[in-house]
């Protein structure tokens, strides 16, 4: 061993034994060589620094420039949609969004992401291939709308430089609609722009990522009521904390859009649809204004809001009554006896009868070797005019139809504005049909047969209206020949001129007697009568099958009995003179006409219980306002 | 014994050198986090420093002679703190290193090993008294560090335990390590490296070595390190951004900006004139004191000061190595600049034996 434990005398014993050559001389050489070492060392050192200092600056530069500067989109709140009485409808509310900076984007990490935020990864990854395609990298893409709590906290807790620094959080205004599909086919939806609308015409003007509205009014008026999108960039930390604004380009927010639409009036719509299928509409003939328009069943918009979950989408698109349907403007089906005012001023118009025309009702009359029923079994007697209306005599009108050439009654329904579109300001619009000879040869290549007028002379048949048709029919008829084009916006001062057509006033007055006959003379409409108002309607039941079908498949299937009953319909106005409100009821399977005179009374009578109040009621509070869900992070 | 310890025989010049560096390093130390969490770090460096320069002049008064008569009792203690770290060691990023003092300082073992080291060589070698080394004594020698070494190495502290071998290094090549031997040592710094990234290196290790090697592969990962601390030193420039205006160090994109990379935010903010007046400093230390190896009285002397300078050569090359991505990630610091007090007044101690051996140049 050479090591000793040996105490402080060594310092003694050293000079006494004297090393061999104690100098320090024998390693000079060899010091020089590691004073040499010590030069190549900090030669090798320096080059380094002047290597990545001098030679490579800018590079450097740029990557810390990239490291720190992030550009993040200012998301512009869309305009609100308002009532005629200046109420939200549609608000937006502040809730986080999740962007992903693409520049920073690792393809590993994005299993990751969807798992902690219950994201769909292929369909993420198939909108990051479409993104990468129209938009520049430094464009950030958002993933996620409406983070909840917990999706938050995963956020906050992952977008560390060492976990996934791509993923950042935005404030975002989201579109907040009324619950329980509350006028949802008025308003329409929002939603992401997708690939087969960007490559129409409609929508090209856009861009991947942006939410533009898809139905009704926000798809109608998106160009008002979206606003431009901002930008900012900002100097983030290691965390992607912003610590400074560099440039801010403000977003500009889009434009308020104020209804026709009465929140009171819809709502007692909507009240009076609860749980059936069907729509009503409610129209002001003076101005075409559109009060309340209820189409079930409903959607609940809010679900469509930006992304809507695969799940909430298929439960729509497969829902057998097909709610996505306005069917206020779509729906396209028989008037039944709805139909019989009009058929009533064709007749007396051509002069096809006279006003002191009048037939015998036994219950029933043959055409053309087929025998047509008429709805009271026991038959209504003699029947004028006023009484056919009132009463709702088929045989009446089947001897109108008799008298009248199909061609007639299609020129009186296309000058009352069916089989074409009113004009609404709603996208999707139908214009039903309007059979005549021409109509026939051109679909069918068949002539017209004369059997088949009498069928439309009680509004069955080929023919076919939406309820918008009916309500702009009947207000304009109410009017005397004055047809506002119906709307949905709330614009006075630049009111269209209306169609004004030059009817015998004499003819309409006759008829409108007997529509007033129908609600107050114990007609068909009597149990909807309103004390003090002159509300004028017609009833209607239309089939949706012939008879001879229903009693094939009666026995087969009752469980589906439920979708051969007659659709009932009501359409009506008030008051008599001066109409203010027309107001047209479709009660899907309702059976008979006078199950949907209640909701339009309803919707009438609650018009002149606000007008006689002198404030303006607030009867519902429609959008119910949620609480801002969490506070804001930091 | 007291004319040797007249404060006018001391080093001067590489006291005025090593607290220029010092002054370099609290500045850094403060840019670096002024805002952050560890934004008292600066003063207690000061406090470092000033215990430091105390500890130098009570460690220079003591005749290296005596300390290096009390080598064995220093060994032994060494060992047996070392195996205490790994016993009750304070658990910091995965490893156990220090042992925890009062009021919340810690003391980290393996750092005033160097010193044990140093003496252990310079006696060692001192006392073959021989021209030329044997293959057994450089096998002896390599076993004593060998322990040691283990111990830290099992912390694990991988850039620590490897500080110990330049020493050796240096010293067996001083005291005439013959061709042969140069050659067998050669294979075996070949062989083993080879044989420790198999069977001795940690995940992270391995990780870290990879990640040196193509420090791109993997940027949010291991090699995050290397990358942030290239950005910060290239985006400096000539100039730099200045004193707490450096991008990456103020917005955190450089991990541990206060001590293993306290130069590449000092290379960050000074630029490449502030780098090379830097190490010119460092270059001047080190000659500094290797001319006081040459003026040293006996082997011993030389020994020990060619130990220091062997020592901080070594840490200079890896840690600023590293700054640069020249060099793998090896967590130890630069003497001087970083902040930590037990790699200060290691380094203070140090500079102690150099002054020692200097204040006793003519004795014989």
């Amino acid at each position: 061993m050479p090591l000793k434990l040996i105490p402080t005398d060594y310092e003694q014993e050293a000079p006494s034994k004297p090393l061999l050559r104690d100098d320090t001389k024998f390693a000079s050489v060899k010091i020089a060589f590691f004073q040499y070492l010590t030069v190549a060392v900090f030669l090798f050192l320096v080059s380094g620094f002047w290597q990545l200092q001098l030679q490579n600056q800018e590079y450097y530069l740029d990557r810390a420039a990239r490291n720190r500067i992030r550009s993040q989109p200012i998301l512009a709140p869309r305009g609100k949609i308002l009532d005629r009485d200046n109420r939200v409808i549609v608000d937006n509310h502040s809730s986080f969004s999740l962007i992903l900076a693409r520049e920073n984007l690792k393809a590993e990490h994005l299993k990751s992401i969807c798992e902690g935020l219950d994201i769909d990864c292929d369909d993420l990854r198939e909108r990051l291939r479409r993104f990468d395609r129209t938009r520049a990298k430094y464009e950030s893409i958002v993933i996620k709308e409406e983070l909840t709590p917990g999706e938050l906290a995963f956020v906050e807790a992952h977008r560390g430089q060492d976990t996934f620094p791509e993923m950042e959080l935005i404030h975002a205004q989201r579109r907040l609609y009324p619950r329980n599909g509350f006028a949802s086919h008025v308003i329409g939806y929002t939603g992401e722009v997708s690939d087969p609308e960007l490559n129409t015409t409609e929508f090209a003007r856009f861009r991947q990522g942006d939410v533009i509205g898809k139905a009704g009014i926000e798809r109608q008026y998106n160009d008002i009521l979206m606003g431009v999108d901002g930008q900012r960039r900002v100097i983030v930390d290691n965390r992607g904390r912003v610590h400074k604004v560099i440039d801010k380009k403000e977003a500009s927010s889009g434009t308020n859009l104020k209804l026709t639409i009465d929140l009171d009036l819809q709502a007692v719509a909507e009240l009076a649809m609860e749980n059936r299928r069907g729509a009503v509409i409610a129209l002001d003939p003076r101005s075409g204004e559109i009060l309340a328009m209820v189409s079930r069943p409903s959607f609940d918009p809010n679900k469509f809001a930006g992304r809507i979950r695969s799940k909430d989408w298929n439960e729509i698109r497969d829902n057998p009554d097909n709610p996505l349907l306005n069917r206020a403007i779509q729906a396209q089906l028989a008037p039944g006896s709805t139909f019989k005012p009009f058929i009533a001023m064709a007749a007396l118009d051509s002069g096809a009868i006279d006003e002191s025309f009048t037939a015998h009702c036994s219950g029933g009359a043959s055409y053309y070797g087929r025998y047509f029923k008429c709805h009271a079994a026991k038959g209504h007697g003699s029947v004028d005019l006023h009484r056919g209306i009132v009463q709702s005599c088929d045989v009446f009108f089947y001897n109108l139809g008799n008298r009248l050439s199909i061609d007639k009654i299609a020129e009186w329904a296309e000058t009352a504005g069916f089989g074409q579109r009113t004009g609404i300001d709603l996208p999707g619009e139908l214009e039903g049909v309007v059979p005549s000879t021409r109509w026939k040869i051109r679909n069918y290549r068949q002539k017209w047969y004369a059997g088949e007028t009498i069928s439309v002379a009680i509004g069955q048949g080929a023919l076919t209206v939406t309820p918008m048709q009916l309500v702009h029919a009947i207000g304009g008829l109410a009017m005397g020949g004055v047809w506002y084009k119906p709307h949905l916006v709330h614009d006075p001062s630049h009111q269209a001129p209306p169609r004004r057509v030059e009817i015998n006033l004499d003819h309409a007055a006759r008829v409108i007697d007997g529509l007033y006959g129908v609600v107050n003379e114990g007609g068909t409409g009597a149990r909807s009568r309103l004390p003090g108002i002159e509300f004028c309607g017609k009833t209607g039941s239309a089939q949706r099958v012939s008879n001879e079908f229903l009693k094939a498949h009666r026995l087969k299937s009752p469980a589906s009995e439920d979708d051969f009953k007659d659709n009932a319909w009501f359409v009506g106005f008030a008051p008599r003179q001066d109409p203010e409100i027309a107001v047209v009821a479709l009660f899907e399977g309702g059976e008979h006409g006078p199950e949907a005179a209640p909701i339009v009374r309803d919707v009438i009578k609650s018009y002149f219980d606000k007008k006689s109040r002198s404030t303006p009621a607030t009867v519902v509070a429609a959008v119910p306002l949620r609480q801002q869900p969490f506070p804001p992070p930091q | 014994m007291a004319q040797y310890r007249s404060i006018r025989d001391l080093d001067w010049p590489l006291l005025l050198i090593t607290l220029s560096l010092c002054a370099l390093g609290i500045l850094q130390i403060y840019s670096a986090t002024h805002d952050t969490v560890w934004k008292d770090a600066w003063w207690k460096q000061v406090l470092y420093v000033s215990v430091g320069l105390i500890l130098l002049w009570f460690v220079s008064s003591i005749d290296y002679h005596t300390l290096l008569g009390q080598v064995p009792v220093f060994y032994g203690i060494s060992v047996v703190l070392l195996l205490t770290v790994l016993m009750v060691g304070t658990k910091v990023f995965g490893s156990r290193r220090w042992i925890p003092l009062f009021a919340g300082f810690h003391f980290q073992v393996s750092e005033f090993v160097k010193l044990v080291i140093i003496l252990l060589v310079a006696r060692y070698l001192t006392e073959l008294r021989s021209d030329h080394l044997e293959i057994r004594d450089f096998l002896k020698i390599g076993g004593l560090v060998a322990l040691p070494m283990a111990l830290v190495v099992k912390q694990p502290d991988l850039g620590t335990a490897l500080s110990y071998l330049p020493i050796v290094a240096v010293g067996v090549f001083l005291a005439g390590l013959r061709w042969r031997q140069v050659l067998v040592i050669s294979f075996l710094a070949l062989v083993l490296p080879v044989t420790a990234y198999q069977f001795v290196l940690q995940d992270y290790q391995k990780a870290r070595l990879v990640s040196f090697l193509n420090p791109e592969m993997d940027p949010r990962g291991s090699g995050y390190q290397v990358i942030q601390s290239q950005i910060a030193v290239g985006s400096g420039g000539m100039w730099g951004w200045g004193v707490t205006r450096g991008t990456q160090t103020q917005l955190r994109f450089l991990p541990v900006p206060h001590t293993d990379f306290i130069f590449a935010t000092f290379g960050e903010e000074h630029g490449f004139v502030g780098v090379v007046v830097a190490l010119g400093l460092y270059f001047l230390l080190l000659m500094q004191i290797v001319q006081n190896a040459q003026a040293a009285p006996d082997r011993a002397g030389m020994f020990i000061c060619m130990g220091v300078a062997a020592l901080l050569l070594f840490h200079l090359l890896v840690n600023v190595g590293m700054v640069v991505g020249r060099m793998p990630i090896t967590g130890i610091p630069l003497p001087l600049m970083s902040a930590g007090g037990s790699s200060t007044l290691s380094v203070f101690l140090m500079l102690g034996l150099v002054n020692n051996v200097r204040l006793r140049r003519f004795v014989n």
